[in-house]
């Protein structure tokens, strides 16, 4: 899918909790939609929502009228560890984020991730951590993403993020990857003359 | 240079490599299900192309499918009997095969595929769901991808990846009574944690591995996603070769000679250096229970829930409604769920049913045993298993993931406690705020008809 990064500037919500799995993200009671549409309304459900489903639980910060505006989401260590559900980054998306930041991320949900264009800023711990002091402080505080310098900016420090050098040429350039594969298609068809798999 | 099976793989899956680009890996058996590749097939639709291999491609349905009624199908909702349908229509338009709620081979993904003998030695398998590291136990390069990946899959035949590192994890010596390879793996996510796997493939090693059966060694390598690795395998040997003799269809005597030997030759070779390497006595292995609320959150059965003040460990026992400093055993639970992709093939069934044969479940606990395929289904049938199960009290249930991933219907009702021989205890896993315990099936028998947590050990 051709999808292009723009940079953007935002004030974060705060999600100071470590291993946040993809159930968290979307229950899986929520995946038997066959599009990429609707799972934002029910991103972080039951974090987000009292057993009923409805009523909002107010210590959570999604809830918190403070951060409604914000495109960033702050979060801790390991985030969307377990499934390989892409509905994560859909819900995440569809919620409004256009990226998170955190310690660490789990493998398959990063990758997810950027195939949507969902950026994904590793920083270190006590950077992270200190963000989270911060917008306690002063939830207004914004950070500026830039993907083509890979940096997160702060409170007026510049921090790079690592992010893989062909991905961040697709999310630059908006270059779809099956597309890029299919170019070599060739090679493909000659690989495949000298190895056979019977299943 | 000495090779690892990892790098063995990778490097004769090897399409295109080219210095600051991603290798284009080419995947032999790419296998689909209902949940993750409706959107998929979208893509390719969007593109106007179609599938590359279709042959290479196998489809079943067993995440939202019911475990019950299976000439009724009480499906959840509209949407899960939608998913199911579009898969049918999918795999009937591409041309792949297909073990629908009809067939004899329908089952959970990662149980069938090993079971139709399509889980080889070397070959390079994904599919779109985190488990998919069970395939690893052959000595494969198994991983579990996204929808996005899937689409690139059926496009392509390829993925475009970056190698992993590879960690060794050995286990030594024999284990004890009473322990098992669900024990291994629970104890190896809690020394290494949740995240101490990413970025590697881990190759699972060692005289207490070895010793293992292949339904054994599917279990530890399903977990290991749980460790968050890419992939988790085991190399092959002559256990391996005698699960897939009986399997694979071979041409001649010649061909299945030499078919066997390329197999082995994609063992680790002889000094191979690994990126890390953790080492673990097998004696010293417990019957491992999870308290919290990830997989790594677990203690000995003799063990208590920890009393370190972490944020974690007290969202975790709100949650569990557990405290810290308690002990483990003799923790009352109210459901039982024996099944899943990690611990539902025969040699799980045969474990619990050893123990549950002419005992009764305990007062006001439901028991869900689900086979994992059909073929397991009818297999423990014709030995006599379900008439055990039954006969003690809990539920037989029709293949499918069932409680694991609760999406069927299945679940763990708020505050209820479950024994579950599944892979995942995060909250809301098995339905909104079921609690689980993850243990071994031999665990879980027990906990049946104490109606608490029990140490097997006693038992056996």
């Amino acid at each position: 899918m051709t999808i292009k990064f723009n940079n953007f500037t935002s004030s974060c919500t705060p999600l100071f909790i470590d291993n946040v799995d993809t159930d968290q993200i979307i229950p899986a009671r929520y995946l038997t939609a066959t599009d990429k549409k609707g799972f934002g309304e029910h991103l972080f459900m039951d974090l987000r929502f009292k057993d009923d489903g409805k009523t909002r639980k107010s210590d959570f910060p999604l809830n918190n009228p403070k951060y409604r505006k914000a495109e960033i989401l702050l979060a801790h260590e390991n985030f969307g560890c377990g499934s390989s559900r892409e509905h994560a980054p859909w819900a995440l998306l569809g919620y409004g984020f256009k990226a998170v930041v955190a310690i660490s991320f789990a493998d398959i949900f990063r990758n997810n991730s950027l195939k949507n264009g969902l950026m994904m800023i590793e920083l270190p711990r006590e950077v992270v951590n200190q963000m989270h002091k911060d917008v306690e402080k002063n939830s207004s505080e914004q950070g500026s993403v830039d993907l083509g310098k890979q940096t997160f900016t702060w409170k007026g420090v510049a921090h790079s993020f690592p992010i893989n050098g062909f991905v961040k040429k697709c999310l630059l350039e908006g270059l779809d990857d099956i597309g890029y594969t299919l170019s070599f298609a060739k090679a493909i068809e000659a690989y495949e003359k000298q190895h056979k798999t019977n299943i | 240079m000495p090779k690892t099976t990892y790098e063995k793989i990778w490097e004769a899956h090897t399409v295109r490599e080219s210095a600051g680009e991603p290798t284009i890996l080419y995947i032999d058996l790419h296998m689909i299900h209902e949940v993750t590749s409706p959107q998929a097939f979208t893509g390719l639709k969007t593109r106007g192309i179609g599938v590359r291999r279709p042959e290479n491609t196998v489809a079943t349905m067993d995440h939202s499918v019911p475990s019950i009624g299976r000439k009724t199908l009480p499906w959840l909702n509209e949407l899960a009997h939608k998913q199911v349908q579009m898969l049918e229509k999918h795999c009937k338009e591409y041309g792949i095969t297909l073990y629908d709620l009809d067939s004899l081979h329908q089952g959970i993904v990662h149980i069938i595929g090993p079971e139709l003998g399509l889980t080889q030695p070397g070959r390079t398998i994904v599919c779109g769901d985190s488990h998919t590291s069970t395939h690893g136990a052959f000595g494969a390069l198994a991983f579990g991808i996204g929808t996005s990946e899937v689409e690139h899959v059926l496009a392509t035949q390829c993925l475009l990846q970056n190698r992993t590192k590879t960690m060794a994890v050995t286990i030594t010596g024999t284990l004890p009574k009473g322990v098992y390879s669900k024990d291994i793996i629970l104890k190896i996510i809690n020394k290494i944690g949740v995240g101490g796997g990413t970025g590697y493939t881990l190759e699972y090693r060692g005289s207490a591995i070895e010793k293992l059966s292949m339904e054994a060694r599917m279990t530890i390598c399903n977990m290991s996603i749980e460790a968050g690795a890419r992939a988790g395998l085991i190399a092959p040997d002559q256990t391996t070769v005698d699960y897939l003799a009986k399997r694979v269809k071979f041409p001649s005597d010649a061909e299945k000679e030499k078919t066997i030997a390329k197999w082995l030759s994609w063992r680790t070779d002889e000094g191979a250096a690994f990126d890390k390497e953790i080492t673990i006595a097998g004696e010293e292995i417990e019957p491992m229970v999870t308290w919290g609320t990830n997989p790594a959150m677990s203690v000995p059965i003799s063990g208590t829930i920890p009393t370190e003040d972490t944020e974690e460990n007290k969202n975790a026992c709100a949650y569990m409604g557990l405290t810290a400093g308690q002990k483990i055993l003799g923790q009352k639970i109210d459901y039982v769920f024996i099944g899943s992709c990690t611990n539902s093939r025969i040699e799980d069934l045969r474990i619990a049913a050893k123990i549950m044969k002419g005992k009764k479940i305990a007062k006001d606990i439901i028991a869900y045993v689900v086979p994992g395929s059909q073929e397991v289904k009818a297999m423990a049938e014709k030995e006599g298993l379900r008439d055990v199960f039954t006969t003690a009290g809990c539920e037989w249930r029709e293949p499918g993931g069932s409680m694991c991933i609760a999406m069927n219907g299945d679940i763990v009702p708020a505050g209820k406690y479950c024994a579950s021989t599944s892979n995942r205890n995060f909250m809301g896993r098995q339905g909104k705020g079921a609690r689980t315990f993850l243990m071994s099936p031999a665990m879980a028998a027990v906990a049946t008809i104490e109606g608490h947590i029990s140490d097997v050990r006693e038992y056996i």
